[in-house]
């Protein structure tokens, strides 16, 4: 007994503990510790911070310390959070009480920020958040930031905690839910709890996680894993990295429960190496979760043991596959095996092994703590609670945002994101010209589809999928053949080697693609394309191979005009395709002051002073230095 | 006999690291990951005699880590440049022009697709599916540091302030 009382946590213990010693805290300011933030010099800003306010006499802590002798103290807690999602408006600074929100601090702006608002309370209005959509009103904090107050944070919800601190994160119900999960249930319950919730996985198959959970529990096993898939390789998605670098005890907990779930006693969280913040934070939390007492032998008292390892990808977007997941973590070229036997099965080194991703078990806590039937009062019938998303491109409002299923596409882009912008970075009214969801395994969604809810069965119907919540706006002037080549070269290049329908077949359609890009093509390429791409999509092995055409198809049933114009009339309807290019000096504007003709590295334009210049078409390599001469804009067509 | 000693001294030290790698990875086969990212941080790069010697030491055969080495992107048989600038080449960049800072890069350091490292090993530029960053699209990584909202005129202005430094390091 003396064995189990040595890991026992107290979680009220530590809960009471922490608040006293929160006693003295009078104010509270908190600088966003994301990358995004971080790049920016956010942790600069916290240093000069600290500084600035130790030289003005004011009692600077760095973390909650156990508090001795009782002292009455007035402390200002300066805490790091993890990624708070507005990016473009970063460092982000944060001032409780008063819910104050200051974007794009700089060092420079803190001397004013210590004098002005820290000693006097003043509001330095040139670093609140304008809302242009809305008279230009200066808001002091994010319930008044369009941004923020139209979403619904639950995952996200502990992005303001430090994630260094397990106390804090106890203090808020964390942990909780796993030991409820540890001394009051059994696995099956555990199992039942999670299906009655109705969560899916989120990391783009949109599996029901309870029932991946009772698979697992019924194939029989001393030993079995629990896998946190962390190789968020999606480009233009960053919430599992947000997740990971700002709620870790979140995925801790989350892996916890999975494993009274399904009977393991391990688990490993696999993090891409791209991510060296969520590696460093990730293994931080491991290491305090376990000094807490909330992660190792005995828990709660218990005989239900649990061990976390944390283990870096090496750049493969192929690893994000579960069974390549497994063989990377086997320490073997990450190949994909084929499916079944499925995880649930034979997974790590043979045995049972769960795989979830890391808001998928970011959200499990909750559901624990608060119960099943909270969490499905969020979102739609078959898609219960939220999503969040990376809303990136061509949006004014660009960042991390958490939404309810069941949220339309118009609220995202134009009351969330603040509407599309062009490629000068203004906001234009009609520039929308189509949404990639779901990264490079998923498809478009066009105008047509704004209202439209975005859940997992609503999206599937139009060709596209939630995937794992990467959405990238594209206005006007970008051309959706580059865009659907680009999502080409990055499968075919990722693609593992092992079967020849996604080996060989993503290659041949990378090479129709630039046919088409380049003016090679004919009625037969789109023919051949699309035949191609099926192929690709029934015989790949793995889900790299049977999703990789469809950005190709979704692009080809939306926008099949633009593909026919490269095609049949070898013309790039937005001029981004340089091979197809066809400039030409416009007659009514030319004034004949011969910048163009002396700039023109192959002499293809000709002309006499004041007289209109011609453009030999044939002769010109469409370098685009004529059009950058032009102080007259009598150049178009490149 | 004096050359020998020295010639068996100098693979010794050579190869410490690597050994105290291996001890604290268990000589794992199932550590090989790992252990290969480490060797990397150690030596800068994998090079096939240091391949070969970590298979033996685990006791696979030599092609199994080559294998593992050149399946993984992060992986490198050549040497790399002291300043590793990775560039990302991720939806929201591409969307925002991140090929104009690739030109604006191999233009200054004279490097092509073909070319990645400069001959002074200095840099070596290369692109990256996506840094996770991309709300500051374009994005570009110098080492560690990660800077945001990149154009063609900053990525000059962040080299030059390297080379200014490297001279000045050099005097």
């Amino acid at each position: 007994m003396t064995t189990a009382a040595v890991n026992s946590a107290d979680l009220e213990a530590i809960v009471a503990e922490f608040k006293k010693n929160y006693e003295n805290v009078k104010r509270r300011i908190i600088i966003c510790g994301g990358t995004g933030c971080v790049a920016n010099g956010s942790f600069q800003v916290r240093d000069a911070l600290a500084r600035e306010l130790e030289k003005a006499g004011i009692d600077v802590i760095l973390e909650i310390k156990k508090e001795e002798h009782g002292e009455k103290k007035e402390e200002t807690y300066i805490s790091k959070s993890g990624c708070q999602g507005f990016c473009q408006m970063g460092p982000l600074l944060h001032i409780e009480p008063g819910d104050i929100l200051y974007t794009r601090v700089r060092v420079s702006d803190v001397p004013e920020i210590v004098e002005k608002t820290l000693r006097h309370g003043e509001i330095i209005d040139r670093l609140l958040y304008v809302d242009h959509q809305n008279h230009n009103c200066l808001c002091k904090g994010d319930a008044e930031i369009p941004f923020y107050n139209r979403q619904k944070r639950v995952v996200l919800a502990n992005c303001r905690i430090e994630p260094g601190d397990v106390r804090e994160y106890i203090a808020r119900g964390g942990y909780f839910g796993a030991r409820k999960a540890i001394l009051e249930m059994s696995p099956e319950e555990v199992c039942k709890t999670a299906i009655e919730s109705g969560l899916r996985g989120r990391g783009g198959g949109g599996f029901p996680t309870g029932l991946k959970w009772k698979f697992t529990l019924a194939s029989k096993n001393a030993k079995k894993y629990v896998i946190c898939n962390g190789d968020e390789g999606d480009p233009g998605a960053f919430m599992d990295r947000s997740v990971m670098e700002g709620n870790p005890h979140a995925v801790i907990e989350g892996m916890m429960i999975a494993a009274r779930g399904i009977g393991a006693d391990e688990g490993y969280v696999y993090v891409r190496a791209e991510y060296p913040l969520a590696v460093e934070r990730m293994n931080a939390a491991v290491k305090d979760a376990e000094a807490a007492g909330v992660l190792g032998k005995n828990l709660f008292g218990s005989d239900f043991n649990f061990k976390v390892t944390v283990m870096e990808g090496a750049g493969a977007f192929v690893c994000g596959e579960e069974t390549a997941l497994i063989a990377s973590i086997e320490g073997k070229r990450g190949m994909p095996r084929p499916k079944p036997p499925f995880p649930a099965q034979s997974g790590l080194w043979g045995k049972p092994t769960v795989i979830n991703n890391v808001e998928t078990l970011a959200s499990v806590p909750g559901i624990f703590y608060k119960g099943p039937a909270q969490y499905k009062s969020v979102g739609t019938e078959k898609s219960p609670g939220t999503k969040t998303f990376a809303l990136t491109g061509h949006v004014a409002n660009t960042g991390l945002i958490e939404v309810p299923f069941g949220t339309t596409l118009r609220e995202i882009v134009y009351n969330i994101g603040g509407g599309v912008t062009n490629n000068a970075g203004e906001i234009t009214k009609d520039d929308f010209k189509a949404v990639q969801i779901g990264g490079p395994s998923g498809g478009c969604l066009t105008p047509e589809m704004l209202d439209l809810p975005l859940d997992f069965d609503s999206l599937k119907t139009v060709g596209a999928m939630v995937g794992s919540g990467g959405l990238v706006v594209m206005n006007k002037e970008t051309c959706i053949v580059k865009i659907a080549r680009f999502f080409m070269q990055f499968t075919q290049n990722e693609s593992c080697g092992k079967c020849v329908p996604c080996r060989e077949g993503t290659r041949q359609m990378l090479a129709l693609l630039d046919d088409i890009i380049e003016g090679r093509a004919d009625r037969h390429t789109l023919e051949l394309l699309e035949e191609t791409a099926r192929a690709v999509q029934i015989g790949s092995l793995c889900g790299l191979g049977k999703t990789a055409p469809n950005p190709v198809l979704s692009t080809l049933r939306y926008f099949r005009e633009e593909y026919e114009a490269h095609v049949l009339k070898k013309s790039c309807p937005t001029g981004e395709c340089t091979a197809l290019a066809r400039p030409e000096i416009l007659a009514d504007k030319c004034k004949g002051c011969t910048a163009c003709l002396r700039k023109c590295p192959v002499g293809a334009i000709t002309g006499k002073v004041k007289e209109v210049h011609v453009l030999d078409a044939d002769k010109c390599i469409k370098c685009g230095a004529c059009k950058a001469a032009c102080k007259f804009g009598a150049i178009v067509g490149l | 006999m004096q050359e020998t000693m020295e010639t068996t001294q100098a693979m010794i030290d050579h190869l410490a690291a690597v050994n105290k790698i291996l001890e604290k990875n268990n000589y794992s086969e199932g550590r090989l990951i790992p252990i290969l990212q480490e060797v990397q941080a150690v030596y800068k790069y994998l090079s096939k005699d240091m391949i070969s010697y970590v298979a033996t030491s685990i006791g696979v055969p030599p092609s199994r880590v080559y294998g593992v080495a050149t399946f993984y992107a992060h992986f490198s048989m050549q040497p790399k440049g002291k300043y590793i600038v990775k560039l990302c080449d991720g939806t929201a960049c591409h969307v925002k022009k991140s090929h104009g800072i690739l030109a604006a890069l191999y233009k200054k350091l004279k490097l092509s697709d073909e070319k990645r490292t400069t001959d002074d090993q200095l840099f070596t530029v290369e692109t990256v599916s996506c840094l996770g960053a991309c709300g500051l699209a374009p994005v570009m990584l110098v080492n560690d540091s990660v800077h945001g909202q990149m154009t063609p005129e900053k990525s000059d202005e962040i080299l030059d302030a390297i080379l200014a430094e490297e001279k000045a390091a050099a005097k």
